[in-house]
């Protein structure tokens, strides 16, 4: 600790010593600089090879708190386990099929709430924002006979254009968001029974776009496979070509096990699900959409600057202004996608049961979509989290649904389930942050 | 080794209200040299430090940059000329990984989309050249020690090549070691051209990698010490204003007496 190195005119490399602690004594010649000694941290937790090497890295994520994915998919397995046990037509090809496209319009709608989720705020408004543009939908092209693109795209914009409200509302005038979207799920909700009109309820033609999105189902044996077979293949040449990039600029990269693991287990996963859809009708194309959303916008969040912009704001507001990110601009582009993604959602419901109707983005669909996001693994508390969660979460609280459907549960006691495994949730990610602030990684 | 001056203010006063935070300051960097600046409590180091950076606007004097007179007047506009500031809550994003926050603002990218690879490269070349040692460039910045995240703040500010780079307490919040790593970088970046401004309360700090002292004291020029011919009593004395000669004393009087 007292000896001062007087600087980097001394040419020397100590080896580390003994106590570890590099400090002036492991002062690397200063201009030569790069290709100096790529020394390595004695104190670095180096991975294992092999099998043992993957059990161990396993163990200290889970102890450190970094859950990830594990809780929602052992939720998942344990659920499917039960209401499988107590009523085998829960896992028959026909339920499952059902469930993949039942889950769509919530899981649209938590893809936009995983957003903001992101930055560590709510949006409450998306069940009336998903109500609202699914009447506008229904209103321009039943009631108006406007063209249906037309009147998507409507549905669409009015969605992104209730998300810039609150968003300017939330950023620019500084109202809490929780309050801007309380205040807005009642008066979207509203301004949606003015849409709506005297009747009440607006059926769908049927033969509209928005009708064909939810009705169509590919049938052909090749379709759902072939979407398998492209998502791994997808899987696999990204993770070799980013292995190779990494290995030819010298910096380390996955090692071809764990690539090969990975692809494995995701197509072990995508073939199920295609053998099982291709049981019944086939490949759902309100399945296949809400696959492509997620996938886009999960690239948008890991691999472009505006998602890396979106997780810095998640961690740190006054970190990210200093770092010049315009602040403002993401979370009013945050609120504005949540929304554009309530209307997306909106519209898949509102085919579900082809009309829009006074009850359309009511009872517990906000409810069931911010649990979905929570549950699948994003954290309330902001900067962690991933678009697959709200596949995860929607898969979650649709398996328990049609579960206890099956059952004959009444409401009540769904709503008391579904409220205990979003507590339960909750819980996960509390402890884990707690976990991970013990660990040094929160 | 010290070269040409850098930056350079000249007469520059700043009033917030009915306080004058500061007055009439002159003060110089240069390539090569670590300025300490120290002063007590109040003495005017964050408001210097914040005129410089562009945060707050002089009310009067220049900012000379290379000889001649700039105006800054935004973070970004500092930042462009050169002169990067680490400031004492450091503003690192806890969940990115170290590459994450190194580039933060800057990503590079290739097509549109992140380049991991070549930010990752960079970060370690970055950090090697510092002779900065972390236990892996993809680890959240959460799992960092304090002096680790220190470093890191530090190599942050280096990604856009500064000229001058601005230490607001680098070593406060650090226990001993820790602050023997942030000192040895200090030395690196001198030792590297580059011209650094030293803001701290620990004269042993100062004392150990200061090339210049500049004292503030009530938001004046108390005193430009050469480290080598100084001793520290001299500069605390400078500090807390016992030096004691007609001079300060017919100053103290002028600016206490008019309204």
């Amino acid at each position: 600790m007292t000896e001062q190195t007087p600087g980097g005119d001394e040419h020397r490399h100590v080896p580390l010593p003994e106590d570890s602690m590099p400090k002036g004594g492991v002062n690397a010649p200063v201009p030569v600089a790069a290709e100096a000694t790529p020394a390595v941290d004695p104190r670095l937790i180096v991975r294992q090879e092999g099998v043992k090497g993957y059990l161990g890295e396993f163990r200290r994520r889970i102890t450190s708190g970094e859950l990830g994915s594990l809780p929602v998919v052992l939720a998942l397995i344990v659920i499917w386990a039960v209401f499988g046990s107590l009523n085998s037509s829960f896992l028959s090809a026909q339920n499952l099929s059902n469930l993949s496209q039942q889950i769509v319009g919530t899981g649209m709608i938590a893809i936009g709430v995983v957003f903001v989720l992101l930055l560590g705020e709510i949006d409450l408004s998306v069940g009336s924002v998903s109500g609202l543009c699914a009447a506008i939908f229904a209103v321009l092209n039943v009631t108006h006979g406007v063209n249906q693109w037309v009147a998507l795209l409507s549905a669409l914009v009015g969605g992104a254009v209730v998300g810039l409200i609150q968003g300017v509302f939330f950023a620019k005038v500084g109202v809490p968001a929780f309050v801007v979207t309380l205040a807005g799920n009642l008066g979207w909700n509203g301004l949606m029974l003015q849409v709506l009109g005297a009747n009440g309820t607006v059926n769908l033609s049927g033969k509209d776009i928005v009708s064909r999105l939810y009705s169509t189902i590919y049938s052909s044996q090749a379709a759902a496979y072939g979407v398998a077979v492209i998502g791994v293949l997808l899987f696999l040449g990204a993770s070799v070509l980013d292995a190779r990039r990494r290995q030819a600029a010298g910096v380390p990269s996955r090692p071809v096990l764990d690539i090969a693991l990975r692809t494995a287990a995701i197509a072990v996963v995508a073939f199920l699900a295609a053998y099982t859809l291709n049981q019944y009708k086939g490949l759902p194309l309100a399945l296949l959409i809400f696959l492509v959303f997620i996938v886009v916008l999960d690239f948008v969040l890991r691999r472009t600057t505006y998602g890396r912009q979106v997780f810095a704001l998640g961690g740190n507001i006054e970190g990210a202004r200093r770092a010049g990110i315009n602040v403002s601009w993401i979370r009013i582009s945050v609120f504005t996608i949540c929304s554009t993604m309530a209307a997306v959602g909106g519209l898949f419901l509102a085919a579900q049961i082809q009309s829009a109707s006074q009850t359309s983005g009511g009872g517990n669909l906000l409810m069931n979509a911010i649990a979905a996001g929570v549950i699948g693994g994003t954290s309330l508390f902001g900067g962690r989290g991933s678009t697959w969660s709200a596949l995860l979460g929607a898969l979650v609280i649709g398996s328990i649904q049609s579960g206890m459907n099956i059952q004959g549960l009444s409401n009540a006691i769904q709503f008391m389930i579904t409220g205990a495994v979003l507590l339960a949730a909750v819980v996960v990610d509390s402890l884990a942050r707690r976990t991970q602030r013990a660990a040094g990684r929160a | 080794m010290t070269g040409e001056t850098v930056l350079a203010l000249r007469g520059v006063s700043k009033r917030f209200g009915a306080v004058q935070a500061l007055t009439d300051i002159e003060l110089e960097v240069r390539a090569g040299e670590v300025l300490a600046l120290v002063g007590d409590n109040g003495a005017g180091k964050s408001t210097l430090v914040k005129s410089i950076a562009g945060v707050h606007q002089p009310d009067e004097g220049t900012i000379e940059w290379q000889g001649r007179p700039v105006s800054v007047h935004r973070p970004q506009d500092a930042q462009q000329l050169g002169i990067a500031t680490v400031y004492q809550d450091l503003a690192l994003c806890d969940n990115l990984d170290v590459v994450g926050n190194l580039f933060l603002g800057r990503e590079i990218r290739r097509f549109a989309v992140l380049d991991e690879v070549a930010m990752e490269k960079r970060s370690r070349s970055l950090l090697d050249t510092l002779s900065i040692r972390i236990p892996s460039v993809r680890i959240p910045v959460a799992s960092l020690s304090g002096g680790q995240r220190q470093v890191v703040a530090i190599a942050r500010a280096l990604v856009g090549s500064p000229k001058v780079v601005m230490l607001d307490e680098p070593t406060a919040a650090l226990g001993v070691e820790q602050t023997a790593q942030v000192l040895d970088l200090v030395e690196r970046l001198r030792d590297q051209g580059l011209g650094v401004i030293l803001i701290s309360h620990n004269m042993a700090d100062v004392m150990a990698v200061a090339d210049t002292v500049a004292v503030l004291r009530l938001g004046r020029n108390n005193g430009v010490f050469d480290k080598r011919r100084t001793s520290q009593e001299e500069i605390i004395s400078a500090i807390t204003g016992a030096t004691d000669n007609a001079v300060t004393r017919r100053e103290a009087r002028g600016t206490e007496g008019s309204p």
